[in-house]
């Protein structure tokens, strides 16, 4: 995985709460079985109308969209389904990083492990951002904050290890496997059912 | 003396292999590892690209749900699968599957089901291990008293790789469900009223727990129903003490422990019920008598309302809006008495025998309306053959239902079972998500008791007034 410090983009707000993985992918497109390709997917039914066509009022088809890699969501995106899909459909489009006052636990553990940033703010924070789209922001994973426009550095929770695999590009794998001992140590001592 | 524990902490302590750190999450072992079709392909691509193998292929359980048709010819009568991308999925489970040593059953296998059924009905879950699978609704294993919950498919590729998985401790919630739930009322409708009352994200970052004498009077079935749903509070997990209705269910399953065997299984699992005084994070309590049957209005699980309610109204809301919009519904309507295109019973929400069971009691001598297409899909191909074996497939279609093969169906668009854009769907299913039953469908959630009844009227019906 590539090491992320920083991100800087203008935003695209998708001011909608509770977006489930239904919405960000649809369940049609999961008979797929690569990660690759998924993000001329992303959004399917809210960007395109039946017949294919761009829907020119959804956020991500407005010029201002083009080359933003910070979606600005509204509260618990993410919910639903487990798909992976999900984040890889996000990264592909070219999304970075996800914006929100709170994530589902599943969409936010699995963006983490393809390199895409659950950025959870409070409240006013995050509707300053949802009041104003298209804005410059940076985000600096080493102090873990976003940077208004005006200046203000918003602090951000990150749990602490993931803050390491993604500053240091360190995959969550290769950190089990190291393990291996301990996992045999454990097999083991228990008597397993 | 230890401080006293929750069953979560129980089941969570003795999976650690390395507990949590300030810095670093837990090493959790994982006891059982279901998998299908959807969410694995990837993880094993990942297995080939690194040279890796599955470390425990006995802890790992394969079946094909998803993507799979429900249609008899398609299944059994050598039809192909008609969605292209979907039969190359399961081909590729199959080959998977043989090329780690994985045991999978396979598309015309007689064990096979929703994976979320065939895990408690073959006994591979058991109170107290630790189950995962690429699947949200892996939470429905909690019923057992297991620490059961969704991953995504990079998680699939670690416990492949090393039967672990890095986790932080979550939070507890308990959700205490007291009172008797009156007639006509379910666990279906209790469940939904609990993700009405916390909330679709009211669970986020916790386990539940759910306790009281209402769920202690639930059978099986109905424990499944309600844990499987936990995820739609936000919860990854729900879980339930086992005790003697867990037991009883258990004995003489395949996969369950047997002879001896079962005599020290049992010893283990009555450890597992929290400790007295054992603290949860959070409680919230629930008056299971005060209840009503339940249906969803809006777009997502938590927009429910008792059925004999009106849609409310949240006028500084736009989200609010739009999701009414979506149904075709307005503030102040009332969700009684509007017309029903399709009827679902089905789903690991509400497929097992009890669920059609009752359906069947509505149904029996009964006719569904012209113009409603009910289709009722077993959660298992041994859910299957219990319900026919009691005659209830006979009733179904005497009713003028469809009765299929066992899958996921038209719980989610990706089966070829799907909702025709626009129209009403009342659905056992777990979600009313825009778009999850097909493009434009207007699911609208509810009980199997509700969705027989709504099948019959071909409107919006109170099944007490059909009882």
């Amino acid at each position: 995985m590539e090491p992320i410090r920083t991100l800087r983009s203008r935003t695209v707000v998708l001011p909608a709460s509770d977006v489930d993985t239904d919405q960000i992918i649809p369940a049609r497109f999961l008979t797929t079985t690569t990660r690759e390709g998924l993000g001329r997917h992303l959004f399917a039914d809210w960007r395109y109308a039946p017949d294919g066509s761009a829907r020119p009022d959804f956020v991500l088809n407005q010029p201002e969209a083009a080359g933003c890699s910070i979606l600005v969501a509204g509260q618990n995106f993410g919910c639903g389904s487990s798909r992976e899909h999900a984040p890889w459909a996000l990264s592909d489009f070219g999304i970075r990083a996800v914006v929100s006052t709170q994530f589902a636990d599943i969409f936010r553990s699995n963006a983490l492990k393809n390199g895409l940033l659950p950025v959870l703010l409070e409240a006013p924070a995050h509707r300053w951002l949802l009041e104003h789209p298209g804005v410059p922001v940076t985000i600096d994973l080493e102090h873990t904050t976003l940077t208004l426009p005006t200046g203000e550095a918003v602090r951000f929770p990150l749990e602490p290890f993931a803050r390491y695999c993604l500053t240091q590009g360190v995959d969550e794998l290769g950190f089990l496997l190291a393990r291996a001992a301990q996992i045999d140590a454990y097999e083991s001592q228990r008597s397993l059912p | 003396m230890a401080a006293p524990q929750t069953l979560f902490e129980k089941v969570w302590r003795s999976h650690e292999v390395s507990g949590e750190t300030a810095d670093t999450p837990a090493v959790l072992y994982i006891d059982l590892h279901l998998i299908h079709e959807v969410t694995s392909p990837q993880a094993f691509t990942v297995l080939r690209q690194h040279g890796l193998g599955v470390r425990r292929p006995e802890r790992t359980f394969a079946t094909m749900d998803h993507s799979t048709p429900t249609r008899t010819e398609q299944v059994f009568g050598g039809a192909p699968i008609t969605l292209e991308d979907a039969a190359r999925q399961v081909r590729e489970l199959e080959r998977n599957c043989t090329a780690f040593g994985i045991e999978l059953l396979g598309l015309r296998d007689a064990r096979r089901g929703i994976v979320h059924i065939i895990g408690p009905e073959l006994g591979l879950t058991q109170p107290g291990k630790t189950v995962v699978c690429g699947d949200s609704h892996t939470s429905t294993h909690g019923a057992l008293g297991a620490l059961a919950f969704g991953i995504g498919t990079t998680e699939v590729g670690h416990v492949f790789a090393t039967q672990c998985l890095l986790q932080r401790k979550p939070r507890t919630l308990a959700i205490n469900v007291n009172g008797a739930l009156p007639p006509g009322v379910t666990a279906k409708d209790l469940i939904l009223a609990i993700i009405g009352r916390i909330g679709v994200g009211g669970g986020t970052g916790h386990v539940l727990e759910y306790r009281g004498e209402t769920i202690r009077a639930l059978d099986m079935d109905g424990r499944m129903t309600v844990c499987n749903m936990s995820i739609e509070a936000g919860a990854r997990a729900g879980m339930i003490a086992p005790d003697e209705t867990t037991f009883r269910y258990l004995a003489g399953r395949p996969r369950a422990p047997q002879g001896e065997a079962w005599a020290a299984a049992l010893e283990r699992w009555q450890q597992l019920p929290g400790d007295p005084g054992a603290r949860f994070d959070r409680e919230v309590d629930i008056d299971a008598a005060a209840l009503e049957p339940m249906m969803t209005f809006g777009t997502n699980p938590g927009m429910v309302i008792p059925i004999g309610g009106t849609i409310p109204q949240r006028s500084d809301d736009p989200v609010f809006a739009k999701s009414l919009a979506y149904m075709g519904f307005a503030p102040g309507e009332r969700l009684q008495e509007h017309p029903v295109n399709v009827v679902f019973i089905g789903s690991c929400t509400n497929g097992r025998l009890s669920d059609l069971r009752a359906a069947a009691s509505l149904l029996r001598g009964r006719k569904i309306a012209s113009g409603v297409h009910m289709l009722i899909v077993p959660g298992s191909q041994q859910v299957k053959r219990d319900a026919e074996a009691e005659g209830l497939d006979r009733i179904f279609l005497d009713a003028g239902a469809e009765w299929r093969e066992s899958g996921c169906s038209m719980c989610l668009g990706m089966n070829g079972d799907l909702v025709p854009q626009g129209h009403y769907a009342v659905s056992t299913s777990n979600r009313n998500f825009e778009g999850r039953q097909g493009i434009g469908a207007r699911t609208l959630l509810a009980s199997p008791l509700t969705a027989a009844a709504c099948a019959v009227r071909g409107r919006v019906t109170d099944p007490r007034e059909l009882l």
